[in-house]
């Protein structure tokens, strides 16, 4: 474990150097733990896949102070087996346009692009954490067969609801950005609503499974989601 | 209402940022130089928090229907307008704030503040993710706003000279250790300290982009991605490093060289492109000093 400052108002909390079911638990249960106490000098979390950055009001709090706060949560035991969360279904089409990488992918892991759907949709994920931008959820437990490499040189653009895969992780990104995932499919869902409690679709912890879905079922639920869209503000 | 008549570069509405989800990707964003819009807010007789126009290089014109008392502070204006001075415009009048001078911001705050929506505790603009401020995107031209309401204390004559010392820009921007920062040499680290960098053009709100000799890590190391703090120094693959700033990603995978230390953070708001900036490490109990320092000077300035 590694207790350090990350600078002046903030204090890392390193639970391990690889990316592991293990260290994912521990971060679960440290950032759960760290809510529930409510305490008002502690400004942000940054949960990621094996360590939590906490953000601090240097005014309020020093890390000494905020690492004996820490160190009793730390030496809890974990409970026995991880709380089972509910499996969240994310509706995905894997069609034409959608799908700009899914041939390359297919490619890649010598499937054909219905099995590399089929892979993709057959199995549950968990949230390691959300992070990068609003609402962007880092899924774990993608099958060997389809960990394929980034693309060698990322999109200007991607649009939101864009479903990749990068390495052991697949993810849906929640606006139109900058991205260097392999594109297979994308979800009508707006993943990140600021007027919705909590915001963001995904959260550290769900387990996720993707449900395939026609191009008719993605606009009907795209329509949907726009009346959404407009209440935003 | 308030009548945009020209936006200006980027022209967004900030507070002092959306605190408390970053486990949901989101990073605070709020005014670059918090410094210069809290005194421009308090100057008005404002909470320091209250929702004010963020002018970046080249500032609005902006139309008063109704009477206002306002306040600009930051980078001084190419209109002259007074600094650091609330000062009354009557209705019909229009304020011109031309090119800013000597920073990348100003701010320009009215008694009152705007009436805006709080999205998730906050009235600053998101741009990334196209969230708060006013429909989540900077000014356009045709855009009317509202004056708020908020309640306001008296306005204040402060001691002009406390707040303009406050507001120098003079020295490199002191820096802690990151965590990473033994992935480097100490030739390095002193090669980093000791070079002049320049703002990159492709600079923003969610990280400042500097130019140099590249800095390296001793060996090519894999960063496992991890939370980043405001004002982290990345050090990417080219080796030109980036202050990630106000509008930042939450998580990252590049190693980090140095913080900058929040007594500094609002510098960075009023780098331009092209200036040049150079880095000093301090040890945190430093960092920490120059914080209360500066905190007592603002309130000894504005509350004696």
């Amino acid at each position: 474990m590694l207790i350090a400052p990350a600078s002046d108002s903030s204090l890392f909390i390193g639970l391990g150097n690889e990316i592991s079911l293990d260290a994912h638990r521990q971060v679960i249960a440290l950032f759960h733990a760290i809510q529930k106490i409510q305490d008002a000098r502690i400004r942000n979390l940054h949960p990621a896949y094996a360590s939590l950055l906490i953000d601090f009001d240097p005014f309020r709090l020093t890390h000494e102070e905020l690492e004996s706060i820490v160190a009793p949560l730390l030496s809890r035991p974990l409970p026995p087996r991880p709380e089972p969360a509910p499996v969240l279904e994310i509706p995905v089409c894997y069609d034409g346009d959608f799908a700009p990488d899914l041939t390359s992918v297919a490619h890649h892991t010598s499937l054909s692009g219905e099995q590399v759907i089929a892979l993709h949709s057959g199995g549950d994920y968990f949230v390691y954490f959300v992070g990068f931008s609003p609402g962007f959820a880092y899924l774990g437990g993608v099958p060997r067969q389809l960990q394929v490499p980034r693309l060698a040189s990322p999109r200007k653009h991607v649009s939101a609801g864009s479903v990749g895969l990068a390495g052991e992780q697949t993810g849906i990104y929640p606006h139109d950005s900058p991205g260097g995932w392999q594109l297979i499919g994308r979800t009508p869902l707006r993943m990140f609503v600021p007027s919705a409690d909590p915001p963001s679709r995904l959260q550290l912890g769900d387990r996720v499974r993707f449900r395939r879905i026609t191009r008719d079922e993605f606009d009907r639920l795209a329509n949907e989601q726009g009346s959404l869209h407009d209440s935003r503000h | 209402m308030i009548h945009v008549i020209n936006p200006g570069l980027l022209t967004t509405i900030q507070d002092l940022g959306r605190v408390g989800f970053a486990h949901l990707g989101l990073s605070p964003a709020g005014a670059a130089d918090s410094l210069s819009f809290r005194i421009a807010n308090l100057l008005l007789g404002n909470d320091a928090n209250t929702p004010a126009f963020e002018m970046t290089l080249l500032g609005p014109t902006l139309q008063f229907e109704t009477a206002a008392l306002i306040a600009i502070s930051g980078s001084r204006t190419s209109t002259s307008l007074p600094i650091n001075e609330p000062f009354p415009v009557t209705a019909g009048t229009r304020i011109t704030t031309g090119s800013l001078l000597d920073g990348a911001r100003a701010y320009l705050a009215i008694r009152g503040g705007l009436a805006v929506p709080r999205i998730m505790n906050s009235c600053s603009t998101f741009l990334p993710a196209g969230i708060g401020g006013l429909k989540g995107r900077a000014l356009k031209k045709g855009d009317q706003i509202a004056p708020g309401k908020q309640t306001v204390g008296r306005v204040c004559k402060p001691e002009l000279a406390g707040v303009a010392s406050l507001q120098l820009r003079h020295g490199p921007i002191r820096v802690t250790a990151a965590l990473q920062c033994d992935w480097f040499s100490q030739e390095t680290i002193d090669r980093f300290q000791q070079q002049v960098f320049m703002v990159r053009d492709d600079s923003n709100r969610s990280g400042l982009r500097l130019q140099g000799e590249p800095i390296s890590p001793a060996q090519r190391r894999e960063l496992l991605t991890e939370g980043i703090a405001l004002g982290a120094v990345q050090i990417p693959r080219d080796g030109q490093p980036i202050i990630l700033f106000v509008d930042q990603q939450t998580t990252g995978g590049y190693p980090k060289i140095a913080n900058v230390v929040a007594a500094d953070i609002w510098r960075v708001g009023q780098l331009r492109p092209r200036d040049e900036v150079r880095f000093s490490f301090v040890k945190i109990p430093e960092a920490i000093e120059l914080l209360r320092r500066q905190e007592q000077a603002l309130r000894a300035a504005f509350f004696p």
